[in-house]
């Protein structure tokens, strides 16, 4: 890999500069370098070079079997976990053609929707921090903190939880489970309130993300934008919604959907979809069914030979699962459609014209996290 | 459209491709040469309008590699499977999709980097992940590490 090196000129245009944004700026939270091409402040041209992380997980995955590649893809998009390992059980699921537990799918539910309340509650603290306002970032870690102690107590772990399995989940779940939800939900609903007037109302924050950064909804759709990005953009691509699975069919939430296309639209989106996210839970929290948690499947699984193809929907986009198996007992071929590595396409097309200082904003926005581009 | 309907579509539309299915989608499988021609009328076409592509990958079987693309309609929401054979492992090159959809820049950047696939008339072909210095292609089957330390 060439050296990253500072402030090169460009040579037939002297005005023209060449910058290298990372692989270590705090505002790519991650090891990701962006190439981008100055004249003066404005930006002309954004080139990204990846794989300061590349851990080849789809190499490595060929060699693991069904049950066990699912615990790399907790890695991969690191607050998305649960998500991640959703979608490995699921296609595992389908290829074999068992039955779920209606307990086992309620739980997975409510696990996925704390999931993306934690995630969109860091963004929320870190697109603060990224944009010059520091305490966004202690409130978001209140609320975040006491999510990830319920994964401790149920999961084990906070970040990589590895809980959802082929079959079910791992583990019921722990007896202060339901209050301690309980209790999270009563208390961020009156919370929730302190994160607009902390940011969504800040002159400053506005003014910085209104009107830049700007994706129309062609360009969303021809990059293949998914998530939160996209629906600001006003396309309709929620997962949960076109796709259902593990029951969000039976589920009454709205797929939240703005026209605008900038970076204040991308961040009121993410607002709304934290509310979302507490009105299903809310349905949940107190029907969860009695029974299995899990059903018993073998040690060893072989799926038919065949293709799978598995989707859903994670804090921030659509993340899809492609299998072929040749019916032996790891998969022939693995491939992880992540929804950050089809996010960061967006970025040298909405960022070309604007100035340096805004592609933090964008930056922020876009939410990107870097091991999910990788892999 | 239902998976029924697009394949008796498809049938009629493209005579030569053969169709097949898997457990999700359709399957159309496309002469390399056709590649450009066959994409750019399942994506004008107003019956069918795949104007979103949201995943592109190989799968190398030794003796041939296999592309495949997963489309879908924003307008209609059917999805499809295109596929496309390279004989030729060693040499293989087809024409890129880029100007169709421009997601397919960072997709076939990563097929060229792990794969060692070449596209035609791609904006800009480069290693993406590991670098122009990489030695090999580590999605290949018969790849083999040289800086391997446990084998």
């Amino acid at each position: 890999m060439e050296t990253p090196t500072q402030l090169i000129p460009v040579e037939d245009a002297p005005d023209e500069f060449i910058i290298n944004v990372g692989p270590q700026h705090p505002s790519t939270h991650g090891v990701l370098r962006l190439k981008v091409k100055l004249d003066g402040e404005q930006i002309l041209d954004i080139e990204p070079h990846l794989g300061y992380i590349h851990r080849g997980i789809e190499k490595i995955s060929e060699s693991l079997g069904y049950k066990q590649f699912i615990y790399l893809t907790s890695r991969m998009d690191y607050l998305s976990a649960h998500m991640n390992n959703q979608a490995c059980s699921l296609i595992v699921e389908k290829g074999l053609q068992i039955e779920v537990p209606e307990r086992a799918k309620a739980i997975r539910i409510l696990m996925c929707e704390l999931q993306r309340m934690a995630s969109h509650q860091l963004w929320w603290g870190s697109a603060g921090l990224d944009m010059g306002a520091v305490s966004p970032f202690f409130f978001a870690f209140r609320e975040r903190e006491q999510i990830l102690e319920i994964f401790e107590e149920t999961c084990g772990t906070r970040l990589t939880m590895n809980y959802i399995t082929p079959g079910g989940v791992m583990n019921d779940i722990y007896p202060t489970f339901v209050k301690k939800v309980k209790d999270l939900i009563k208390q961020f609903k009156v919370n929730i309130h302190e994160y607009d007037k902390l940011l969504t109302g800040n002159i400053i924050f506005q003014k910085r993300t209104q009107d830049v950064g700007i994706l129309s909804r062609d360009l969303a759709i021809s990059l293949a934008a998914t998530g939160p990005v996209a629906r600001a953009s006003g396309l309709t691509c929620d997962v949960r919604k076109l796709h259902p699975y593990d029951g969000y069919e039976k589920l009454d939430f709205k797929e939240v959907i703005l026209d605008k296309g900038d970076s204040f639209a991308r961040y009121m989106v993410r607002l709304e979809e934290l509310k979302q996210s507490m009105h299903i839970i809310d349905q949940l929290i107190d029907n969860i069914p009695e029974g299995e948690y899990r059903t018993k499947i073998k040690g060893v699984i072989k799926l038919p030979a065949g293709e799978y193809y598995q989707r859903v929907e994670t804090a921030r986009g659509e993340l899809g699962v492609y299998i072929v198996s040749d019916g032996h007992k790891t998969p022939y071929r693995i491939k992880y459609r992540t929804p950050n590595f089809s996010n960061l396409g967006v970025l040298q097309y909405i960022a070309k014209g604007a100035k340096i200082g805004d592609l933090v904003a964008i930056m922020a926005t876009l939410d990107l996290i870097i091991p999910d581009i990788d892999r | 459209m239902s998976n029924e309907q697009l394949k008796a579509y498809l049938e009629i539309t493209f005579p030569t491709c053969k169709l097949e299915n898997t457990i999700d989608f359709p399957v159309l499988i496309v002469e390399k040469n056709l590649l450009f021609a066959t994409m750019l009328q399942l994506k004008e076409n107003p019956t069918t309008l795949f104007d979103f592509l949201f995943c592109q990958t190989a799968v190398d079987y030794l003796s041939r590699f296999e592309l495949v693309y997963h489309l879908t309609s924003t307008t209609f929401r059917h999805d499809l499977v295109v596929k496309v054979i390279l004989e030729d492992r060693d040499n293989a090159e087809v024409a890129s999709v880029y100007n169709l959809w421009n997601a397919s820049e960072l997709y076939e950047n990563e097929l060229f980097d792990l794969f060692g696939i070449r596209f035609t008339n791609h904006p800009n072909l480069r290693r993406i992940m590991l670098g122009s210095e990489w030695p090999g292609y580590p999605l290949r089957k018969d790849y083999t590490d040289v800086n391997i330390l446990i084998p």
